[in-house]
């Protein structure tokens, strides 16, 4: 029995190898952008549209009200980095439903990737928004004395946000195993219910978290009160 | 050891690839097309708004030439109705003028008518008289006309008021010549018989001139000093005149009047 999909070696060559994570992640990813490509192909800025249509869009501005709900003010911009988050996370559950998948995300090194696509992310988004300057100087606000403990919150967090999503899903795949041992029939399919719902729940926990990251770094300037412009007269 | 480190980058690298890849097939289509749906949306109301807004231009600019239209008519209805009325007015003053002309034209033609009326009535009756004097005058005395007349004027000078006398004496006695003029020539007879009986009624002595005058119309008359007596038959014939004329005023007038007003109610 596999603890994670990295275990599965299809291809080695040295340090590089052909693992079950790798492979899963390009099915899921060549499912997402096929399935995106196809329904894209053939869109209509009618008011009659196909389901499918109808079906992205609903998930698309769903995710777009998400990310202006956080508090970001163009959503547009980090609809591709949080979006795709969510999918991916979101895709990966779902496929646990096929039987012989395994979901990426339950490897650590996949929670961990995204984790650091995460922490790299927070600072560019942040640098982009307030400009160099202005993130570094979020590291020592409200006094200098806070600068460990901001560079430990970046770091746990981190930490936090892979070893989460790992240990929920690696944990659902490991519980429906070794329930098929113990009850075959109808308890494994409850758990793959629940664990449908929690790798749902997972997904958005993880690119909510990811969002409010992002928008805890480039909110310090939106929350700045405006001038008044007495004072500037 | 549960982290693969090349696993880790190779994740890394898939994830990065799929953003890019989900960006470039899912989110930048779909953005665009709901983009393009709410701009055409937008338009479409836009331009309804626009074709209603001149749609309300063009309904209140209808209005206000059919309010303008509504006055005109009312103003050309008003003016023509004032036209007929003074037309009515004009042609009324017309037909009274051509009545009264009418009227004025009949009166005439009717005095006229009147006249002539009279006049022939008079001349008729002179006719009548002459004849009828004549042959009753001939017929019971059996002397001719001239003698009778001149004895009913000598007889008329012989019945002279007192009166009458005096001024004929005053007139006499002024020595002027006494002229005695007849529609007949009187005879020397009847030219004494005259002087005599002046003679006799005046007490004085009297020189007479005598004259032959046709107008008289069978009668004589005497004059002097702006003094005149006379008998003829034309002064009953002017009394006859009158009588007829009288006569004529009671009645033919009235006629006449009520002709004139039966004309007015027609032409009214």
């Amino acid at each position: 029995m596999h603890l994670s999909p990295d275990e599965m070696i299809f291809w080695q060559y040295g340090f590089i190898k052909l693992n079950g994570t790798i492979v899963f992640t390009w099915g899921l990813m060549l499912v997402l952008v096929l399935g995106s490509k196809l329904i894209t192909r053939k869109l209509s800025i009618d008011l009659q549209r196909s389901h499918w249509q109808n079906l992205l869009e609903i998930i698309v501005t769903t995710i777009n009200g998400q990310i202006q709900d956080l508090g970001l003010a163009q959503p547009e911009k980090y609809l591709g980095f949080l979006g795709t988050l969510f999918l991916f996370v979101a895709a990966a559950s779902l496929c646990t439903v096929i039987p012989g998948y395994e979901p990426p995300t339950g490897s650590l090194s996949t929670t961990a990737a995204l984790a650091l696509c995460v922490l790299v992310a927070v600072p560019l988004f942040g640098i982009e928004d307030q400009g160099l300057r202005g993130y570094l100087r979020s590291y020592i606000e409200p006094t200098v004395v806070m600068l460990p403990f901001h560079l430990i919150s970046e770091v746990s967090r981190t930490l936090a946000l892979a070893v989460r999503l790992f240990g929920n899903m690696m944990s659902g795949s490991m519980i429906i195993a070794i329930l098929l041992t113990i009850t075959p029939f109808l308890f494994p399919i409850v758990m793959t219910l629940l664990g449908l719902l929690t790798g749902m729940v997972q997904a958005y926990i993880f690119s909510i978290l990811a969002g409010v990251y992002i928008a805890a770094a480039t909110r310090v300037r939106q929350l700045e009160p405006p001038a008044d412009p007495k004072t500037q007269q | 050891m549960l982290i693969d480190w090349f696993t880790v980058g190779a994740q890394t690298l898939n994830f990065l690839i799929l953003v890019w890849l989900m960006k470039r097939f899912l989110y930048q289509p779909i953005l665009h097309a709901i983009a393009a749906r709410e701009k055409r949306i937008t338009d479409e109301l836009a331009a309804a708004a626009a074709k209603k807004a001149e749609a309300t231009q063009e309904r209140d600019t209808y209005q206000r030439k059919n309010a303008e239209f509504d006055q005109q008519r009312a103003e050309m209805l008003d003016k023509a109705t004032e036209d007929a009325k003074a037309e009515r007015q004009r042609l009324i003053a017309e037909a009274h003028t051509a009545i009264d002309a009418m009227r004025a034209t009949h009166e005439i033609a009717l005095n006229r008518e009147q006249k002539n009326l009279h006049e022939e009535i008079a001349r008729y009756t002179q006719r009548e008289v002459f004849a009828i004097a004549r042959k009753t005058l001939g017929d019971l005395a059996g002397i001719s006309l001239e003698a009778r007349i001149c004895e009913v004027f000598t007889h008329r000078l012989g019945t002279l008021d007192a009166a009458t006398k005096q001024v004929l004496a005053a007139a006499v006695g002024s020595s002027r010549p006494v002229l005695v003029r007849s529609a007949f020539e009187l005879s020397a007879e009847q030219r004494a018989a005259i002087l005599q009986a002046l003679q006799v009624a005046l007490a004085a002595d009297v020189h007479l001139n005598f004259a032959d005058a046709p107008d008289l119309i069978s009668g004589i008359e005497l004059s002097t000093a702006g003094q005149k007596l006379a008998w003829s038959i034309a002064d009953y014939l002017a009394s006859l005149d009158e009588h007829i004329n009288a006569w004529l005023k009671d009645n033919i007038p009235t006629e006449a009047t009520t002709s004139t007003q039966a004309t007015i109610d027609s032409a009214t």
